[in-house]
């Protein structure tokens, strides 16, 4: 498999058009302060600071209960694997407006820096396709993140789409770290949408 | 499963009291205690359900649609209560109001030795996590200890479970 390319703090931006269309759930650590720093941390952002394993099923019952809105998760390669399952319960229930963004650096950033099994032998395209996700790609250099851009907007989904990037840092970005308030600002911010 | 006619009323007496409390999302592990539940849920063009691969998942799910005002439950069996208690930290740390019905193994009755330890942790688990609790151990019991839970995850902003005993449910027989 070729290196990534990709410095992860301009991902977000060049996949989406907009911070503020779409509804956010973001895992724990890098992908939390990655997804703050591209929404400025918004009201259609919550993000998680433990409960490792929990963004795709969080997204999942969002997707679920509100149709007619775009719904991402945004995650890491180690969050995926703690909450593996998720990927099969999303293809079973087969939300059309859920895509799962997974930036892939093969490592646990927040914790050290240890190898991961992506920087082994596991491919989280192949275990997506696996569960049953009907539309999967895998990006890894930044001439491709167009060619995700538009995966995003045009595959069928679910959609789950494999961001391997460099294990460099991600954004550095202070983001709200009570989860009572973010619970309110995105419920309150949806309601009022 | 022992189970009678009179049992096989009350999946439907709760999923109508759940319906009426405007919970429309069902996550569960099947378990033999949520089976017709469940199947009230998949007839009802109101309700949805959502099979999980493990219980911890449902936690998710439901806290994903609390933040969209929608209301759902998680359905489990007693064993799947351990495999929650970290992401109950989503819960209480979030005030995320969420319901889960647990149908028991290892106690009253229970003849399977391998069950009896995670059955026996269900409640300080959520003792300690700071879950609420109500349990159902007779049936005469189960309306009011259900509009209780609905009650305490809805106006009252708690989460809780509801916990149907095997002296409710009935031991399954070995």
């Amino acid at each position: 498999m070729t290196e990534p390319t990709i410095d992860r703090r301009e991902l977000l931006p060049q996949l989406f058009d907009s911070p503020d269309k779409a509804l956010f759930i973001s895992g724990l650590a890098g992908a939390a302060k990655d997804t703050a720093a591209f929404t400025d941390d918004g009201a259609n952002l919550f993000t998680m600071a433990g409960t490792m394993g929990a963004a795709v099923a969080m997204g999942l019952g969002v997707a679920l209960n509100a149709p007619d809105r775009d719904v991402v998760v945004v995650t890491g390669d180690g969050e995926l694997l703690m909450g593996i399952g998720g990927l099969v319960t999303v293809a079973s229930m087969a939300p059309g407006n859920l895509s799962i963004v997974c930036i892939d650096n093969g490592q646990h950033g927040e914790t050290g820096g240890q190898a991961g099994h992506t920087a082994r032998n596991t491919n989280l395209e192949a275990i997506a396709k696996g569960s049953g996700l009907p539309s999967t790609m895998t990006i890894s250099a930044p001439e491709q993140m167009k060619d995700g851009a538009a995966f995003l907007k045009t595959a069928s989904g679910p959609r789950f789409l494999l961001c391997r990037v460099l294990p460099s840092a991600p954004s550095a970005y202070k983001r709200n770290f009570d989860p009572v308030a973010c619970r309110h600002r995105f419920r309150d911010a949806f309601m009022r949408a | 499963m022992t189970q009678s006619t009179a049992d096989e009323d009350w999946s439907a007496t709760l999923f109508r009291q759940m319906l009426d409390a405007d919970v429309t999302m069902f996550s569960y592990v099947p378990d033999a205690g949520n089976k017709r539940l469940i199947e009230h849920v998949d007839a009802s063009n109101e309700t949805r359900s959502v099979l999980l691969t493990t219980e911890e998942e449902g936690v998710a799910v439901c806290a994903g649609a609390d933040l969209v005002g929608k209301r759902a439950v998680l359905c489990m069996q007693s064993s799947g209560v351990g495999n929650c208690a970290n992401y109950l930290s989503l819960v209480t740390g979030g005030r995320f109001p969420l319901l889960m019905v647990v149908s028991m193994r290892g106690d009253h009755g229970e003849e399977n030795p391998w069950q009896y330890p995670m059955g026996q942790a269900v409640e300080p688990i959520f003792e300690a996590m700071g879950v609420l609790t109500f349990r159902v151990d007779d049936r005469a019991e189960l309306e009011k200890t259900t509009a209780a839970a609905l009650a305490a995850t809805g106006k009252g902003g708690q989460s809780a479970a509801l916990i149907l005993s095997q002296k409710f449910l009935g031991a399954k027989a070995f």
